[in-house]
């Protein structure tokens, strides 16, 4: 099927690859207005199904495109993404359109400044399509959770995109962009890439700047790329990543080498670990261990040395998570009180600042807002600061540790991205623990500040959804995820005979 | 036995200050009785002596030179609020003195 | 909070003092002088247009992210190391968390249980009696807006309809200086608070990290007291009188606050732990927020900031630029210009120890330089309600006033001419001098001519005179003065009388 998704008329833009569009930007053979115009007509086609977009304003991209081309034509070279359109989570920060995060209590919010993510992106020539759907707040695992309407899998539109970037998954995965960005706090970037059959890295916390983007766990939080193979991505997170004067826990040392690593996609001489406490596959789907079993297979054929490692600590990461992630946003954000910027209710003339906070917060959070807020208030009272907040940093401590034992032994470690595949719509809607489990082996890298990646690596036999293999390494070693998922992806694409989303079904007929 | 009650609840709300309604109380007292009874597992971890982490990476000394930057304009600076006035953020009245 | 107003029945102090042993504790917040605020590049001056001093990260929109200044922390370890302190190899900003519109992220990054500076002391003088004030702690964190309560009486909060905010003084950097608990002061309490409030701004003042103008609220105190019944060892239930704004109010507030508890005690009442108002009008203090509702303000380790870890070089450089400190510049003053401690009192009050030593450091001598700074430009200061400081004449002009003098050039009566000619905006002492003709008679003939006048006028003086009565030269001085316009070198006058009168 592979080469259909209605892109005909366009020339099949929409359906090249980020490395491809850029070179035929760069060659002239055609002009990022050109691009553009492909993918604003893609969006216009699918995305009344998908709903991957928040905010999408054609002429303001047009004129984007057309400041790129000038600037090309003018002899610049803005760099080797000039020309690309990109999607952004709703959670960065963009002068020229509206910033939600997903929520009621910043509609219409126009933010007076760019993050450094948007701003960098913007100086390379990429060309901002839109902002893409969100759990408010990042705080999800499916993006039910946004104020504004659910986003669709566009392998099967009944079915969740992931969360909580998944607005930009599906934006991808429904080829409405070649690039996206998202945030990755437990998992938000690499569990929608997973469940949606695309690329998505977590980077190295404080490899890629925090300025602009819309806090819900400063510690934790780590803006990432989405793309539809392993070289664009590192394309994306080369061209955002490095050191930021702005974010005080930006990493000052030079960016990994993710794309050449990329384009080394070897794993000759590589040792991999095998998280074993993962590999047990406790309440997950036969189907995804399947796949993940096989992709072990491969990479022991591709010359690794594969080794089975123990992470005893990694069992509390998901309660750590819960603890430490919901502290910090009960704080972060406090700041939406309906004093300078956001939504307003109640105020009558009458009622207090203190009441009209109160009701603006009550009317303006969703459900699992409120949860965590609630709980992280909880967790850092008195009273119950050490037996929570407190107890979960040492295991973050303990967590840290595990890594690093491993470390010492192997240069990746691999799990699957999550326990299981795409699930529909409004399964776990209102039971947090169940949604919470969508996590469960992306957190602990999050813990640690590790590089992590979520390449393809398959379909699930049972319901024919995409699984993810999640790629793990130190601080800094974002080149290692990248050249282990790049050997992962080309052996895989071989076998396939093209990528995995060529088996995605065509998005016109699902919507029948 | 409950990890949270319900009176308990209403004070997070409180602090956190969310004017929840009563139903919504319940639902998310339940709810978090569940959720803190899960995480309470943190205990379990041999985690005695073992020193917490505050942040993933272990940065220090961090700083900025002291050089004034462009401010923002006041009309930038009051673009996003509900209600100004003189040039400043208007705001319902404050109930008490704070800290 | 009811049974706290205005109903309190005050007991005398004397009486107070004899039941009731006191105990203080004082927080000062200070507000450093560093160009840009404390996590971002807002410039902190004084006085602003409402919110033009404002950025994302200061106004705390969304996304924004904190970075310390590096000024701000080398001020708050001269600050330490001036006081006594150990500065800690490590420890961590915290966020403290708590709603108030005047915040704009709805908590303040400060410091909990890791301050930066801990265990110092600052010695103080209470009528030739020296104390130690023990500190805590000194740590840093960030001021906040200012709100300007509209609708209400005289602009209160109290039945106030609406507030307007401005966010220019959110981020100011602010150091917090927290002592022990102080003891065994006994009446003199209300002394040693205000002397402990004036040396902490003088030691701040001298190592130039700050203003610390009060008025302008750049040095705030906090004020704890607490009362024990003599003889008893556990001490009582504080209260906290916020936002002391002047040395002044210091010593005011601990004694009204004293006469207060002592007054609620002795009528078997109990004191409210709770946060009090002091006014400057009545002198006494009311209450504001009970504290008996703890608040929980969830402290815990701000992730966005990483922590600090000050090399022990990096605080030896600074250690090493800390200029001579008040106390040690006091005692060689005293030594080397010969003050009694009355003297040196008057001189440190009147804020001339600056301007005297730069004023010999211009050519002066010291009794000089003293003695017009503390009387007649002192008396200049008060009628003009200004700071010596503040007075349009610098050392280097008095010190070139006082060489003319010397050099017999003028008078004392004509150097006030002077003065007041600078002082009026005229120019230097030179320009002064040239332009009001004040240099002495020093054209002999001339004098000699007056002096003979005055004489013929005053025949009876000059009989008195030539009969030996030398004093009485002095009733001529004054004709030839005003014959001269001030002019006449009195001391050459006197001995020309002499001569002439046969007398010398």
């Amino acid at each position: 099927m592979g080469g259909g998704h209605g892109m005909a008329s366009s020339g099949d833009l929409a359906g090249r690859t980020a490395a491809e569009l850029a070179e035929l930007v760069a060659s002239g053979q055609t002009s990022a207005a050109e691009v553009a115009r492909a993918h604003l007509d893609r969006v216009a086609a699918v995305d009344g199904r998908v709903n991957a977009f928040l905010h999408v304003d054609e002429d303001a991209v047009l004129a984007q495109a057309r400041r790129v081309d000038e600037r090309i034509a003018a002899g610049e070279n803005p760099g080797p993404l000039a020309g690309v359109p990109i999607a952004h989570k709703d959670v960065f920060t963009t002068t020229d359109m509206p910033t939600t995060a997903g929520s009621k209590i910043l509609e219409g919010w126009r933010p007076p400044y760019d993050s450094t993510v948007t701003a960098r992106l913007r100086e390379a020539g990429l060309v901002i399509l839109g902002k893409t759907n969100m759990d408010e707040f990042a705080m999800g695992s499916s993006t039910e959770n946004s104020a504004y309407g659910v986003t669709r899998n566009p392998w099967d539109l009944d079915r969740i995109p992931g969360g909580s970037s998944g607005g930009s998954s599906a934006a991808v995965a429904a080829y409405e962009a070649p690039l996206a960005t998202g945030t990755d706090t437990g998992g938000s970037i690499r569990q929608p890439a997973a469940v949606t059959g695309i690329v998505g890295t977590k980077p190295t916390y404080g490899g890629s700047s925090r300025y602009g983007v819309i806090a819900f766990a400063s510690s934790l939080d780590t803006p990432g790329p989405f793309a539809r193979n392993v070289l664009d991505a590192a394309l994306l997170h080369e061209a955002f990543s490095g050191h930021d004067r702005m974010d005080a826990t930006s990493i000052d040392e030079p960016v990994p080498a993710v794309v050449e690593a990329a384009r080394r996609a070897d794993v000759a001489g590589m040792t991999v670990g095998v998280v074993k406490e993962f590999a047990a596959g406790e309440g997950a789907q036969q189907g995804v261990l399947d796949r993940f079993n096989e992709a072990v297979e491969l990479l022991e054929s591709l010359g690794a040395k594969v080794v089975e490692v123990s992470c005893p600590n990694f069992t509390y990461a998901l309660p750590a998570y819960y603890l430490i992630a919901p502290s910090e946003c009960s704080s972060n954000l406090a700041r939406f009180d309906a004093m300078r910027y956001g939504l307003r209710v109640g105020d009558d003339g009458t009622r207090s600042a203190e009441e009209v906070m109160a009701l603006t917060r009550a009317e303006g959070f969703g459900a699992e807002v409120k949860r965590r807020i609630m709980l992280g208030t909880y967790a850092l009272s008195s009273g119950y600061y050490d037996a929570y907040y407190g107890k979960a940093q040492q295991i973050r401590t303990l967590v840290s540790r595990d890594f690093a034992a491993a470390y010492d032994r192997v240069d990746v470690l691999v799990s699957p991205t999550t326990p299981t595949t795409a699930f529909p719509i409004g399964e776990r809607a209102d039971d947090p623990m169940a949604m919470y489990l969508a996590d469960l082996y992306t957190i602990p890298s999050n813990l640690a500040g590790n590089a992590s990646i979520s390449v393809p690596c398959g379909l699930a036999d049972e319901d024919g959804l995409p699984v993810g293999l999640q790629i793990m390494a130190p601080v800094l070693g974002d080149d290692r995820v990248y050249r282990v998922g790049a050997a992962v992806e080309k052996a895989l694409e071989d076998r396939w005979g093209g990528p995995l989303l060529a088996k995605a079904p065509e998005l016109v007929e699902a919507a029948k | 036995m409950s990890a949270i009650t319900r009176d308990e609840v209403a004070h997070l709300a409180r602090l956190s200050r969310l004017a929840l309604a009563d139903d919504e109380l319940d639902h998310l007292a339940a709810q978090l009785d569940q959720i803190i009874s899960a995480v309470a597992r943190v205990q379990e971890a041999a985690a005695e002596d073992i020193p917490p982490s505050s942040h993933a990476l272990p940065l220090t000394n961090v700083y900025r030179a002291d050089e004034v930057r462009p401010s923002l304009t006041p009309e930038q600076a009051l673009s996003g609020a509900p209600a100004a006035e003189e040039q400043r953020f208007r705001v319902p009245r404050i109930l008490d003195e704070e800290a | 909070m009811t049974e706290s107003a205005s109903t309190d029945t005050l007991m005398p102090y004397d009486e107070a003092l004899e039941k009731y042993e006191p105990v203080l504790g004082i927080e000062t917040h200070i507000e450093l002088g560093t160009a840009s605020k404390m996590f971002c590049g807002c410039p902190t001056g004084f006085g602003a247009e409402p919110n033009t001093q404002v950025c994302p990260v200061c106004l705390g929109l969304p996304g924004a992210l904190p970075v310390t200044n590096r000024a701000a922390i080398e001020g708050i370890i001269k600050i330490g190391l001036a006081l006594n302190c150990d500065i800690v190899e490590w420890c961590r900003f915290a966020r403290k968390n708590y709603f108030y519109p005047d915040m704009p992220k709805n908590f303040q990054i400060s410091q909990y249980d890791e301050p930066l500076c801990v265990d110092g002391h600052l010695d103080v003088q209470v009528e030739g009696e020296t104390y130690r004030i023990e500190i805590e702690r000194v740590h840093m964190e960030e001021d906040t807006g200012k709100s300007l309560h509209v609708g209400g009486a005289t602009g209160r909060i109290h039945g106030a309809d609406h507030s307007l905010v401005d966010y220019n003084r959110a981020g100011i950097p602010l150091v917090e200086i927290v002592t022990k608990p102080i003891t065994a002061t006994g009446e003199k309490a209300p002394l040693v608070a205000r002397a402990y409030a004036t040396e902490l701004r003088e030691l701040v003042r001298s190592l130039g990290v700050s203003d610390v103008r009060m008025e302008q609220g750049s040095m705030r105190c906090d004020v704890n007291v607490s009362l024990m019944p003599r003889g008893a060892s556990e001490w009582g239930t504080r209260t906290e009188t916020k936002n002391v704004n002047s040395l002044r109010s210091v010593e005011r507030s601990v004694r009204s606050e004293i006469e207060r508890q002592a007054g609620v005690l002795d009528a078997g009442g109990r004191i409210v732990q709770e946060t009090r108002h002091f006014h400057e009008d009545t002198g006494a203090t009311t209450s504001g927020r009970s504290k008996e509702e703890a608040q929980d303000y969830r402290y815990f380790p701000e992730p966005d900031l990483v922590p600090m870890a000050p090399p022990r070089e990096w605080v030896e450089e600074l250690r090493a630029t800390l200029p001579e400190l008040p106390a040690a510049r006091r005692a060689r003053v005293q030594r080397e210009w010969r003050l009694s401690d009355m003297e040196l009192r008057d001189v440190v009050n009147a804020g001339a120890l600056d301007l005297i030593e730069e004023t010999i450091a211009a050519g002066a001598d010291a009794g000089a330089a003293r003695k017009w700074w503390m009387n007649e430009l002192s008396r200049r200061a008060t009628e003009q309600g200004a700071e010596l400081a503040e007075l349009p004449i610098t050392p280097a002009q008095v010190a070139r006033v006082q060489e003319m003098i010397t050099a017999g050039e003028l008078n004392d009566k004509l150097a006030r001419q002077v003065f007041a000619g600078v002082l009026a905006g005229e120019g230097t002492p030179d320009e002064v001098v040239a332009a009001r003709g004040l240099k002495i008679v020093s054209d002999e003939g001339e004098l000699v001519a007056i002096i003979d006048q005055v004489i013929a006028d005053n025949p009876d003086v000059a009989d008195k005179v030539r009969g030996g009565k030398v004093n009485a030269v002095g009733a001529l001085i004054g004709p030839i003065m005003k014959a001269t316009g001030g002019k006449a070198d009195a001391g050459r006058a006197r001995q020309l009388i002499l001569e002439r009168l046969g007398a010398s």
